[in-house]
């Protein structure tokens, strides 16, 4: 029966369910994980890294991570392909802006103007909507620092912490247990970013070239942005396993005793 | 044949424009209004072609106020002044150039007062004092010996009038009268036009 209404994206179900955006949000579940936490003194985003074959040529430093002007950065989950169409529309759109006002785009206006072309691909004829969720880091002097998520659907949220991609559910519920609303610094954010991305990803042990992070923070009235290096990211795997190792050990003498 | 003024103090900027409306050897009015305001707390003051004036300055107010609407802030002194200036640049290379000089004074809650110089061909610059017009010759001497950053509203005022007394006496063209108004942080206020008659009954005294 549902059929008969998915083939064409713009028809909706009886139901009043439009079912190819309803299957690109699932092609955005099977992708590679992305999270994004605020923190008082800056942003990060991290997302994983799925395409990690020795042979493969490091063109890329980051698989994931884009960077879109001056002072936004953004990390996508879905088809790569469909990513860098989007990309190139986002840096756009900020160029005009930039060429326009001689300013940085204010974060809101990129993310929902980018949104504006992702929902003309779910209702005009002959196509399907882009397979991506982007998650978007940022700073203007409107809202200061700021983190958003946008669907196929084109659908936008502003967030403190959020996670697209695989197993994305599960990792916001543990992003919403520890979270510390205003009191979340950077480095603190950095050790959740890995341990909530250690819980989340299947696999026994997390290792540095799994994963990417960059930074967003402001320094002498300018945005710096990094992406961090291999060994940053080995060290702060190596702090969580310690500190994973003491809480295990913690336990076992407390049921000794 | 128009004077338009503009200078920037430590927290507020004044900004006059002559009241005059001349057309070919004719005074046609002399109580018309260049100053035109684009946002809570930003003036443009605007002469040139007749006609021109108005159609290129409301564009750019109404431009303005749709971006509030669209995005609740507004645009600031800085980005609205590119904006005009970008818009001015791609009308002079279209077949319908606009023929307009402006002043912008706006006030900026972050970096404070500031001043923009544009004109017909969409150059712009950001400075401490500035005239478009003939009047330029008189008044730009006057500032440039008089000007202080931390005059008050009223000295501000006086250094206007000081450049429109010296206009009147010794520019051929006629420019009896000139609004004023001031931009500080809280908005865009009109000051008393400094007029002829009132120069004239302020000497007798």
């Amino acid at each position: 029966m549902a059929r008969r209404y998915d083939t064409r994206t713009t028809i909706f179900s009886p139901e009043g369910r439009l079912y190819q955006v309803e299957y690109a949000m699932e092609a955005i579940s099977h992708a590679g994980t992305c999270l994004g936490i605020l923190a008082n003194d800056g942003i990060l985003l991290a997302a994983e890294r799925r395409n990690t074959n020795k042979l493969l040529d490091e063109v890329f430093f980051s698989e994931k991570i884009y960077k879109l002007n001056d002072d936004m950065v953004c990390s996508v989950a879905g088809i790569t392909s469909d990513a860098n169409v989007l990309t190139n529309e986002l840096r756009m759109i900020a160029q005009r802006y930039l060429l326009q006002y001689n300013e940085s785009i204010p974060c809101e206006q990129l993310v929902s103007w980018l949104c504006d072309v992702k929902q003309a691909y779910t209702q005009y004829g002959g196509k399907r909507p882009f397979g991506v969720s982007i998650l978007y880091m940022g700073w203007d002097k409107h809202y200061g620092y700021q983190l958003y998520q946008s669907d196929p659907s084109g659908n936008y949220g502003g967030w403190k912490a959020t996670c697209i991609g695989n197993n994305s559910a599960a990792a916001v519920s543990s992003l919403k247990q520890e979270y510390k609303e205003g009191e979340t610094t950077l480095a603190e954010a950095k050790s959740l970013a890995i341990k909530v991305l250690a819980k989340t990803l299947d696999m026994t042990k997390l290792t540095a070239e799994k994963v990417e992070m960059a930074t967003l923070t402001r320094e002498n009235n300018k945005t710096k942005i990094r992406i961090l290096t291999a060994k940053e990211v080995e060290q702060l795997i190596a702090d969580y396993e310690k500190k994973e190792a003491e809480a295990e050990a913690s336990k076992k003498e407390k049921q000794k005793s | 044949m128009e004077t338009l003024m503009g200078v920037t103090f430590r927290d507020f900027v004044l900004i006059a424009a002559d009241m005059s409306n001349a057309h070919s050897v004719l005074l046609m009015k002399d109580d018309e209004d260049k100053l035109y305001r684009i946002s809570s707390k930003l003036v443009m003051a605007v002469s040139g072609e007749a006609g021109d004036t108005t159609q290129f300055a409301e564009y750019i107010a109404k431009n303005v106020q749709l971006y509030k609407m669209r995005n609740g802030y507004e645009l600031s002194p800085h980005a609205t002044a590119n904006f005009t200036r970008r818009n001015l640049a791609d009308y002079l290379r279209s077949r319908s150039p606009y023929f307009v000089n402006m002043l912008l004074a706006g006030y900026d809650n972050e970096t404070g007062p500031q001043l923009y110089f544009l004109d017909y061909l969409a150059s712009l610059v950001k400075i401490p004092f500035a005239v478009h017009g003939y009047g330029g010759f008189f008044a730009l001497t006057i500032m440039d010996r008089y000007h202080r950053p931390d005059m008050t509203v009223e000295e501000g005022y006086d250094l206007l009038k000081k450049c429109v007394r010296e206009i009147q006496k010794r520019l051929v063209i006629n420019q009896p009268n000139f609004k004023v108004q001031v931009v500080d942080k809280d908005g865009v206020r009109d000051l008393p036009p400094i007029t002829a008659k009132a120069l004239v009954l302020e000497e007798v005294k």
